[in-house]
């Protein structure tokens, strides 16, 4: 029996397309980033140790981690909530509301990056809330609270950047809900909150942590719509990808790149998370 | 990024709400004021930000930011890069999604998986990349050097760059699509005779032009917002290789604010117009596919 890895079709072109594929993929795109492992590779150990955990740079893991880790976790509360209101209730302008969502996506992240700046900054739209003499400010002691320029700032950015990932993970998980699942368990006897914990946050989740996830992943990489509004102090405020600029801009490319590939793994780790997730929610549709 | 979000396919349409599925009218209330504080607060006021401080000097002096040649000179860059990016991606995407979609062979999920990469990756390390293949300290760098031929800190490097960015774009929003079509319709136009691209573009290619074009667009706008990736491999040469956001980068960090903004109310302006092209071809899609849902469901 002939081992086969295509199955035959009476459709032109694979051989062709196929190709092309491949060379445009390893061109762009594979060679590229193995040239990256290659070069962090061009150091020894100990000095890829030395660059990848030096303090200041492990003081940028730290930041960037839990800045992204809090943003996620803003937007899976609020993002839940926004996906039960626009896939469950009805109300004047919703369409308008959705299509809004994608604004993130489709804002350059400079853009977002000065606009948050402005809004936030002590004088902003937002931000004279929160200074000494605002509304909510003058109960934070003498100085108030400082949104940009400190980390709080890196944390409303990589909110505004994570937000449609949530709430468009969720919302064809809910659209495809039964109703009836809420029925049976209305009339089994179960009042609406146990029938939303029990029943529909269960068939949710899987959306739930896979969009939390890519919200995580995109604010651990997530460069322009930062460096603006975190004032980029060393040892505080800096943000890894940041650092690798600053690295580049050093040339030091081999100390760039080992910081590089420690983040890249970061990242394929939640890509991994996510691929998980997708099986394991896949299984247990089936 | 956008790939990742599965296209929105009509849903069956549910059972009328009765008191046992929904909640008391005052928990409702509640979440839609809290849902639409939250988006009031995080994508409306950002985009009023932006309009308001490019305007804050008055008309003649937002005139003027833009009139400017530096200010110009970017934004034909950044035409320059949609004219030259968009295309090839393009192309490649409907290329990558004919072989995906339409044939069946070991390794697919991988090649997807593969094809993803891009968007978990930083932008800047995806401009890293590109430093460490053809700046000066490079692998390629003496050999580029010796040739003449410059990459970064120049126009190749910003294409390059943005290629690599934008590469899932297209690719991700037809392969779902083009699955979710089948193959019935290509095989009976091959049976009847039809050569391979006569196929392509009298069968295929009316089924996914509104996927095709919703593709384009995504790409389109990150195309014209890169930013991490650009600002690594540019260089920042006035007048040369500043893109938009870039300008938008140097006027801010010159303490030009209202010059700043106001090329950003351009972008901001994109981002709008991309917006409603977006959902007026979600809605395009979800027709033509529930279409053909209600075509199956009738033979």
């Amino acid at each position: 029996m002939q081992l086969t890895l295509k199955e035959r079709s009476v459709l032109p072109g694979f051989g062709l397309t196929m190709g092309f594929t491949l060379l445009y993929l390893s061109l762009l795109v594979m060679i590229p980033l193995a040239g990256l492992f290659l070069k962090s590779a061009t150091i020894n150990w100990s000095q890829f140790w030395a660059a990848t955990t030096d303090p200041r740079v492990v003081a940028s893991y730290k930041l960037t981690f839990g800045a992204s880790l809090i943003g996620a976790t803003i937007n899976a509360v609020f993002g839940l909530i926004v996906a039960w209101v626009l896939v469950r209730y009805s109300f004047p302008g919703k369409n308008l509301v959705d299509a809004m969502v994608d604004l993130p996506f489709a804002m350059p992240t400079a853009v977002s990056g000065i606009a948050l700046t402005a809004i936030y900054a002590p004088n902003g739209w937002i931000g004279q809330w929160f200074a000494h003499d605002g509304w909510i400010g003058q109960w934070f002691g003498p100085n108030g609270i400082k949104i940009a320029y400190t980390p709080l700032g890196i944390i409303v950015a990589l909110t505004f950047i994570g937000l449609p990932f949530v709430v468009r993970t969720l919302q064809p998980a809910m659209e495809d809900m039964d109703s009836e699942i809420e029925e049976a368990a209305a009339s089994l006897g179960a009042t609406r909150r146990q029938t939303f914990l029990k029943v529909i946050l269960p068939t949710i989740l899987p959306a739930l942590l896979t969009g939390f996830a890519l919200a995580f992943a995109r604010a651990l990489g997530e460069y322009g719509s930062v460096v603006f509004i975190a004032g980029n102090m060393p040892m505080k405020t800096e943000i890894t990808p940041l650092l690798i600029v600053t690295k580049l801009e050093q040339y030091s490319y081999a100390e760039a790149a080992a910081i590089a590939v420690v983040t890249l793994m970061a990242s394929f780790a939640v890509l991994l998370f996510i691929n998980l997730l997708q099986w394991w929610s896949r299984r247990y549709a089936s | 990024m956008a790939g990742t979000v599965a296209m929105r396919r009509t849903a069956a349409r549910r059972q009328p709400d009765t008191s046992a599925t929904t909640e008391p009218t005052w928990v409702r209330t509640l979440l839609i004021v809290v849902s639409l504080i939250f988006l009031a607060i995080f994508l409306l006021l950002p985009l009023l930000a932006v309009f308001s401080q490019a305007l804050a000097k008055g008309w003649e002096v937002y005139a003027q930011s833009l009139w400017d040649a530096d200010a110009l000179a970017a934004i034909r860059l950044t035409l320059l890069m949609a004219l030259i990016v968009v295309p090839i991606n393009t192309v490649f995407g409907v290329i990558a999604a004919w072989a995906i979609a339409k044939f069946q062979f070991v390794g697919k999920s991988l090649l997807i998986t593969f094809i993803d990469l891009p968007y978990s990756v930083s932008p800047v390390i995806a401009g890293l990349i590109f430093v460490l293949l053809f700046g000066r300290q490079g692998w390629m760098g003496p050999w580029l050097e010796s040739h003449d031929i410059r990459i970064i800190f120049a126009i190749p490097g910003i294409v390059l760059a943005t290629l690599f960015v934008t590469f899932p774009f297209v690719a991700r929003e037809l392969i779902p699509l083009m699955q979710a079509q089948g193959t019935e319709e290509e095989e009976a136009a091959c049976v009847l005779g039809a050569s391979g691209l006569q196929t392509f573009w009298r069968v295929t290619l009316p089924n996914i032009k509104w996927g095709l074009l919703y593709g384009v667009i995504l790409c389109n706008a990150r195309t014209m917002g890169e930013f991490g990736a650009v600002s690594v491999v540019s260089g920042h040469i006035r007048g040369e290789t500043n893109t938009m956001p870039l300008q938008i980068e140097n006027l801010y960090h010159e303490y030009n604010i209202t010059a700043a903004f106001a090329v950003a109310s351009l972008m901001a302006l994109l981002a709008l117009v991309t917006l409603v092209f977006k959902s007026f071809l979600q809605w395009k899609t979800s027709q033509q596919l529930s279409a053909e849902e209600l075509g199956y469901t009738g033979d």
